[in-house]
């Protein structure tokens, strides 16, 4: 019996439970779950590609219509949306940095602080788009803005559609965010294991650095 | 996942080791299972979308009314295309074969994401299901295609239909995804990128254009449906939108995606023919590099689908030229398939026939497809029936073809059983010459001005519709006989040796079917894929047990 018991000890020494035994070694397995993630990110930036391109092709079709859509953004909400994404990524990054450095203090607040900017972008996010409902400015069947401007429907439908993708992406980030907190709060992160971390920061930043695109192109243009 | 590691004795088949029972299925995270279940969706996929195409062939065998309304005949064409690209033809290579034998032929116990491989399988089934419930509520009659404005006025449940789609590329990504990590970080020790056997290279090749690809699928049908349900106008004139905008989009997922069916086939011709030929394969680098050089060219080539829609002389120009580079690697991989064979003793077995049946249909294929990308022809002929039948000499003489040709090369690997050589033979030989009877008389019908999806025609073109029509039931006959003998083969069919063909590449050297985690040993290898005839280097510790060099099997 104890000697069943220590060939289990041993054998769970050799792999260590977030070892997947078709790989060779722990790091193979980390090269390669950040390798698929990279993979994932492009897929991503392809999918915001189609919209982007999109506003390209309207803008340069309709620059009028773009530039009167603009009047009727709030540029200081959308700067206080940017500062607050762009601070939850140096919050995330030091999330990641205190998982590898096996700071268990350090994960769980900096991914507080993380979920906390991803939740106010999402309520100001709230106030802007039922202000410009309200106005009557979402396209398709319940558009009924007073003012004509032409073509200014396309400027809100890639508003809509851009903006409205992108707080999809923020909300699948804070559920993943939360799902990392709630592992971090078992103590499954340090120095050996934070890949989970990582990844999730990999797609936090990409979500952050979508916005910053859309920031300018939505909010500034003229 | 299955962490009983046995380190003793002799290993039972992934089919006994892998528990028994449908939850042993439903929760495998093997990639040969998942392979296989991918399989069998994929040829039922395939039975209904060749039901459909049987019905469509059958409805136009006389001028006017057959036996289908006109709308009908719209939803069963919609149908057939839309089932036979999405469901079928996408995921038959990569999906299916190549989930069984990509981490075979690598060398590896698995994908690099198991669970993900899973998850994409399931997210194909969800998809099925959405699509086919769009079929069940009243179909879509808008073509495969779904261009605007008519997708977004017709009355078919287009929604459900491009809905279905969306879901559909998800799995296209995740496998994808999954196989590029596997190829870049799961290679066996000493399979450098240069001794990777071409089907690796092909699967590598298509995986790329699946991720880049179809995620401009999903943001378009995406935008389609917000259109449809809301009218937001992106692709409405009316609006200030662009209709063609939607065309350029398609394509630029569809064209590439071209390139998702026909490049896993090309794959598998690589290996099927050094294989029956025993000889080492002519020009694997050419071979290798064509394949990804065939996946950059297919990025820039979307505007070939569109030179009558009103784009810029200039931009079809463009489009025509680039159209024509895809056959410089196209060209290079059917002559050095040929050379391949040159002076090797090559042995006719019923995945040799259809590898054959490959070179000779996919190069009527590519051939008349210059003739598609030339601008003054192209005027002519475009929306004829020649663009269907160059389609299907490209699609069905090709990918299916080719697919039909891995699945009996990797059916007794698969299964651990032969079938029955005479009835394949047969079966090939029927499949081949139907094929030709349907499709070839489609050229001149299109060269002569016969439009595409008509329901109705003029009397002269009658006859040749009719021979099409009787091609389609040699074709349908041909795929009824292997359907027979390959269930028949897992009741009766021999045991399968572990190497049938006599092949060097990986998968031969292991068990048919392999143990749960692929390989007794992690395999090594100290050869090329191809090395036919060259002596073995001693044997040391490690090596593969029973590598096989020159023609015995």
């Amino acid at each position: 019996m104890a000697q069943a018991v220590d060939e289990l000890k041993h054998k769970h020494d050799e792999h260590p439970w977030f070892f997947h035994h078709h790989f060779t070694d722990v790091d193979q397995q980390f090269d390669t779950a950040k390798l698929g993630m990279w993979t994932f990110l492009a897929t991503e930036i392809l999918m915001f590609g189609g919209l982007f391109v999109g506003y390209a092709i309207m803008f340069s079709m309709h620059p009028e219509a773009f530039h009167a859509g603009h009047h009727h953004l709030n540029v200081n909400l959308g700067v206080i949306n940017t500062a607050v994404l762009i601070f939850s990524s140096l919050t995330m990054a030091l999330a990641v940095r205190a998982a590898q450095t096996s700071n268990k203090r350090g994960i769980i607040i900096n991914l507080l602080i993380t979920i906390a900017c991803a939740f106010g972008f999402l309520v100001v996010k709230y106030f802007e788009y039922s202000h410009k409902i309200h106005e009557g400015l979402l396209p398709g069947v319940y558009y009924s803005f007073h003012e004509y401007v032409p073509h200014i429907e396309m400027y809100f439908a890639l508003y809509f559609m851009m903006t409205g993708l992108h707080g999809i992406h923020v909300t699948v980030g804070i559920g993943l965010l939360i799902w990392i907190l709630l592992n971090a709060l078992k103590g499954k992160y340090n120095s050996a294991y934070y890949t989970q971390v990582e990844l999730v920061g990999l797609y936090w930043h990409l979500v952050d650095l979508i916005w910053i695109y859309l920031f300018p192109l939505l909010y500034l243009v003229s | 996942m299955a962490n009983n590691d046995h380190g003793h004795g002799e290993h039972p088949s992934f089919f006994q080791e892998g528990g028994k029972g449908l939850m042993s299925w439903v929760y495998t995270l093997d990639h040969k299972r998942i392979g296989l279940m991918y399989l069998v969706s994929v040829l039922v996929m395939f039975g209904v979308g060749g039901v459909m195409a049987l019905l469509v062939r059958l409805e136009l065998f006389s001028p006017g009314k057959t036996f289908l309304t006109a709308h009908q005949y719209n939803q069963v064409f919609t149908l057939h295309g839309a089932i036979m690209v999405f469901l079928f033809i996408i995921p038959a290579v990569p999906a299916a074969l190549g989930n069984f034998v990509l981490p075979l032929l690598l060398g590896t116990k698995d994908v690099a994401f198991p669970r993900l491989n899973i998850f994409s399988f399931y997210i194909y089934v969800m998809g099925a299901i959405i699509a086919i419930a769009a079929i069940v509520m009243g179909g879509v009659d808008t073509g495969w295609t779904f261009y605007t404005p008519y997708s977004v006025g017709s009355s078919g449940k287009v929604i459900w239909m491009v809905f279905g789609v969306f879901v559909l590329g998800f799995s296209s990504i995740l496998t994808g995804l999954n196989f590029i990590a596997t190829t870049h970080k799961l290679r066996a020790p000493g399979m450098t990128w240069s001794r990777m056997p071409l089907f690796c290279w092909g699967i590598y090749a298509t995986s790329l254009i699946q991720v880049l690809a179809t995620p401009v699928l999903a943001i378009t049908l995406l935008m389609l449906i917000i259109e449809r349900a809301w009218g937001v106008g992106i692709f409405d004139p009316a609006k200030g939108g662009d209709a063609v905008l939607f065309q350029h989009f398609f394509w630029f997922y569809s064209h590439p995606a071209v390139y998702i069916m026909i490049l896993p086939g090309m794959a598998i011709i690589s290996e099927i023919i050094p294989t029956f030929s025993k000889k080492a394969i002519f020009g694997y680098k050419a071979i290798g590099m064509s394949s990804v050089a065939i996946a950059i060219i297919g990025f820039l080539v979307w505007g070939h689908h569109m030179f009558v829609s009103g784009q810029s002389a200039f931009a079809s120009m463009v489009f025509s030229f680039l159209t024509f580079l895809v056959a410089i690697p196209s060209g290079i991989k059917v002559f050095n398939w040929t050379a391949t064979m040159y002076k090797g003793s090559i042995t006719f077995e019923t995945p040799m026939l259809y590898a054959l049946a490959f070179l000779f249909l996919f190069t009527i294929g590519g051939l008349t497809g210059i003739f598609l990308g030339a601008l003054s022809v192209n005027v002519h002929l475009t929306d004829t029936y020649f663009v269907v039948a160059h389609f299907h000499y490209v699609m069905m003489g090709g990918t299916v073809i080719a697919f039909y040709g891995g699945v009996h090369y990797w059916w007794p690997k698969m299964t651990g059983r032969m079938y029955n050589e005479k009835l394949a033979r047969l079966a090939c030989l029927l499949v081949f010459i139907g094929f030709n009877v349907t499709f070839l008389t489609q050229f001149v019908l299109g060269s002569k001005g016969m439009p595409r999806r008509y329901y109705d025609y003029l009397p002269e073109f009658q006859t040749l519709h009719q021979v099409s029509t009787v091609g389609s039931w040699i074709l349908g006959l041909g795929f009824l006989i292997m359907v027979g003998y390959l269930l028949a083969s897992l009741k009766v069919g021999a045991v399968a040796p572990a190497n049938p063909w006599g092949g060097l590449t990986l998968e031969w050297q292991t068990s048919s079917p392999p143990p749960l985690h692929n390989f007794e040993k992690q395999p090594n290898t100290k050869i090329g894929p191809y090395d036919y005839g060259v002596p073995l280097p001693p044997k040391k510790p490690g090596t593969l047990e029973g590598a096989v060099h020159g023609t015995s099997s």
